[in-house]
């Protein structure tokens, strides 16, 4: 740490840390030599390696940001009731290891009184892949971690059950780029009017020409308003996008009121049965209601009942809905089907029906 | 700078009124705002005011539904990237912050560990050393997989980085640049695992450093690791390079364990959701309640094994099955990673410099290559996945492809030499 303004400290490159100095001794122990596993209880894994050792996992949910004060609870929870070592899955949620199953049903406990809910394994609803929102993105049309926590309420007793046909994975993206990602149901800002430009700025702000390299359908072209150099839209191309934004803070495309909530579904990473999936569009126009979204909240749950209802064991959302059909989905959930479903994009032909295989 | 002005003025020594936030404060799920204000409220902490100041700037954005941050340029000595600045634009008509405790609020993306294992030592020490330094704010993790240190002030930036550098972490990727890693829990914990998963995610960025640290690419380039088809690390949709775990040989099987799993579940149940699952009908309930598979024509999609965990397993010769140029919609749409290499061996140290080796390449192709702000799957989609192929030195292969070409408007006078080499190499791998 130490080092002169003449000489500062340079970074150690140190890169990714080592994880087995942190990894929990049965896991360092058996790498790569596990066996089998089952889930005794939602929230509760057990694995079983080749020489028969046996180590529990508990998962809990938690809010992703978080205070020191939460994160010091935690560790007291995993000093206490588990073994001292926990790790972060990709939806944020944490495990606590221990080696023996009599610490399980305590940790369980701990962890419940402590107000983490214990679950989001198997066929739950797991935490929700969320975006920064409105705490910290520059870019944001809503918010992301107070979408996830009023979504997580009402979702709250699908996450510490396992009774979804299989797994879902829920995300939340606070622009069209959907950082959230790929989804069973993704819930996703929908821009649906032009940028509002400010001619002033454009030409101090931004690189004018990677801006109009950066519109998917070339709608942005150089201009001069009041002598000014500046860009200009033409809005009968714009998609609305919101892509120009980032580069370009002075074209604003965030609106109280035409910045929408569109819900996808049907997104499948796992390569289990079928190929991975893309999710496609069922809703729009949601209003971006804070602080707790009711309308998206009120349409994710309807799909969740239809998919709960009529799914079969092992069908992803997006199986459930290839097995009924699209007309089928529309009609279990009472959504609207649109001129605005039918892709237009490029490759969007392929999505049509070129068969007469019709469902009556 | 905004036009409508918040009535209110921002009083660092009181908590912000917050009555849309506070909404969020009850129901089951924790409570982030309850987080924000527990540090907001922390009087003896050097960050209370920049929590409150946080606090009502995000009450007015719940307000008036728009974010108020914008970037800027905020680095380390050393590094061109690994920071997200942000500085408030609520200002009041002189220009002054609203919140000016809560002005500038960076992110420090940094680095964990492959599959994000963590000891409560370590946590208190990152807790302990944030709380110095920034917001004690911290984000277990970012999409791209850094625990984002959120709210820093600009002239702690430096010492905080130090600190935790000091600690044995490093910086993330951020722009144009190598991104931070993910890789499932895997070898650690999950018998599905088909390689060794943090081996390779350490191994691959630590080679990579220069090109997270000093954004000079293209674009952003992500690599990620799943142990097995499964992909619990979504990387076939999400990054650039995705690993997949495979096996070539058969799966084992335990037919004891398959009886007791018939017997308890019953027929029916195993017929419908193991045997007619099956992807391409390679699985078969035999009369005795026994299982066979035909190996030959199982695509690896891991269902069967998910369902008989006890019963079923991964076949013991592994790698990875490499995909390329995933990524979400800006700016051609969302694209999958596809496959450019069916299957490598990653057990020895050899098996693992030749993938850092074709990683080498398809970085140097890509950043000759790619326009500024295209990434790989759209580079490819410009130049043509052969020329792509043909540009890092992997030969075609049928696996790469669903099906063949369906339209006839293409030139094939080179075709008897193609002919040639793919004999040539159906000899070789003899």
């Amino acid at each position: 740490m130490s080092g002169s303004p003449a000489k500062p400290r340079m970074p150690v490159e140190s890169g990714v840390p080592d994880a087995f100095q942190y990894m929990h001794p049965l896991m360092k122990k058996n790498y790569g030599r596990w066996k089998w596993h089952d889930r005794p209880r939602p929230g509760v894994l057990h694995h079983v390696a080749e020489n028969g050792d046996e180590i529990w996992t508990v998962r809990a949910g938690t809010q992703r940001q978080m205070d020191v004060f939460t994160v010091r609870k935690l560790c007291d929870i995993a000093d206490r009731y588990a073994e001292g070592h926990v790790r972060f899955t990709i939806r944020s949620n944490i495990e606590f290891m221990v080696g023996t199953e009599a610490k399980v049903r305590p940790l369980i406990e701990a962890l419940e009184t402590a107000g983490f809910p214990v679950g989001g394994t198997g066929n739950s609803v797991s935490m929700i892949a969320h975006t920064q929102g409105w705490l910290h993105c520059d870019i944001p049309g809503t918010d992301g971690s107070g979408v996830a926590k009023a979504l997580m309420d009402e979702l709250h007793q699908e996450f510490v059950n396992e009774r979804m046909p299989n797994r879902v994975k829920i995300s939340t993206s606070c622009c069209e780029t959907n950082c959230g990602g790929q989804a069973d149901i993704a819930v996703n800002v929908q821009h649906t009017k032009p940028p509002k430009i400010n001619h002033d700025l454009v030409a101090n702000v931004c690189e004018r020409p990677a801006v109009v390299a950066r519109c998917p359908v070339a709608a942005i072209r150089p201009a001069v308003v009041n002598g000014k150099p500046t860009l200009e839209v033409d809005e009968s191309k714009c998609i609305c996008c919101g892509v120009c934004f980032p580069p370009c803070p002075p074209m604003q495309i965030n609106d109280p009121e035409h910045t929408k909530i569109a819900i996808w579904v049907g997104g499948k990473h796992s390569n289990a049965r079928s190929r991975p999936m893309f999710h496609k569009l069922v809703a729009a126009g949601l209003p971006n209601n804070p602080p707790r979204w009711p309308e998206v909240a009120a349409t994710v749950k309807r799909i969740l009942r239809a998919y709960q209802e009529d799914g079969k064991a092992w069908e992803r959302v997006g199986e459930w809905i290839e097995r009924i059909g699209w007309p089928r989905f529309f009609e279990l959930t009472g959504l609207p089907f649109t001129p605005y479903h039918i892709d237009n994009w490029r490759g969007g032909r392929a999505s049509l029906n070129a068969s007469a295989h019709i469902r009556f | 700078m905004i036009s409508e002005k918040p009535q209110r003025k921002a009083m660092a020594e009181k908590v912000p009124a917050t009555p849309m936030l506070d909404q969020l404060e009850s129901g089951p799920w924790p409570s982030f705002v309850s987080g924000l204000k527990r540090l907001a409220n922390a009087h003896d902490k050097p960050y209370a005011g920049m929590m409150k100041g946080l606090l009502g700037q995000l009450e007015y954005s719940y307000e008036t539904k728009r974010g108020f941050w914008k970037g800027g340029t905020i680095g380390v000595i050393g590094y061109g990237g690994g920071i997200i600045p942000r500085f408030t634009e609520l200002r009041d008509e002189q220009g002054k912050p609203l919140f000016p405790e809560a002005a500038e609020f960076h992110t420090l993306r940094v680095m964990p560990a492959p599959g994000m294992h963590y000891t409560t030592d370590v946590l208190r020490k990152i807790c302990d050393a944030w709380e110095k330094h920034g917001s004690g704010l911290i984000a277990f993790h970012g999409q791209s997989g850094d625990f984002m240190l959120q709210g820093c002030a600009s002239g702690s930036v430096q010492p905080c980085f130090d600190e935790f550098n000091e600690m044995g972490f490093d910086l993330g990727g951020a722009g144009p640049a190598v991104r931070t890693s993910m890789s499932c829990v895997g070898h650690a914990r999950c018998e599905h695992s088909c390689y060794d998963e943090a081996r390779a995610h350490k191994q691959i960025i630590n080679a990579f450093l220069d090109d997270m640290h000093r954004p000079a690419l293209p674009y952003k380039f992500k690599f990620k690791f799943s142990g097995c088809p499964n992909d619990c690390m979504n990387a076939i949709q999400r990054a650039d390079m995705a690993m997949i775990g495979i096996w070539r040989d058969s799966i084992r099987v335990d037919q004891d364990e398959v009886v007791k799993f018939v017997r308890s579940n019953g027929r029916q149940n195993v017929i419908d959701n193991v045997v007619t699952r099956c992807p391409t009908r390679s699985v078969s309930l035999n009369d005795d309640d026994t299982i066979t598979i035909d190996n030959r024509n199982c695509v690896r999609c891991m269902h069967c094994i998910n369902a008989m965990t006890k019963a079923l397993r991964t076949g013991t010769d592994r790698g990875v099955t490499i995909l390329l140029g995933g990524k979400r919609t800006l700016k051609i749409g969302d694209l999958f990673g596809t496959v450019i290499v069916p299957f490598m061996k990653l057990e020895t140290d050899e098996d693992f410099a030749k993938f850092q080796e074709l990683c080498q390449r398809i970085i140097e192709f890509f950043a000759e290559n790619a326009l500024e702000h295209e990434r790989t799957g759209e580079m490819i989609e410009r130049i043509g996945f052969a020329n792509f192929l043909a540009g890092i030195g992997l030969e075609v292969d049928p696996r790469m492809v669903l099906h063949p070409r369906t339209n006839p408007y293409v030139r094939t006078d080179g075709w008897d030499d193609e002919v040639k080499k793919w004999k040539e190499r159906q000899e070789a791998s003899r």
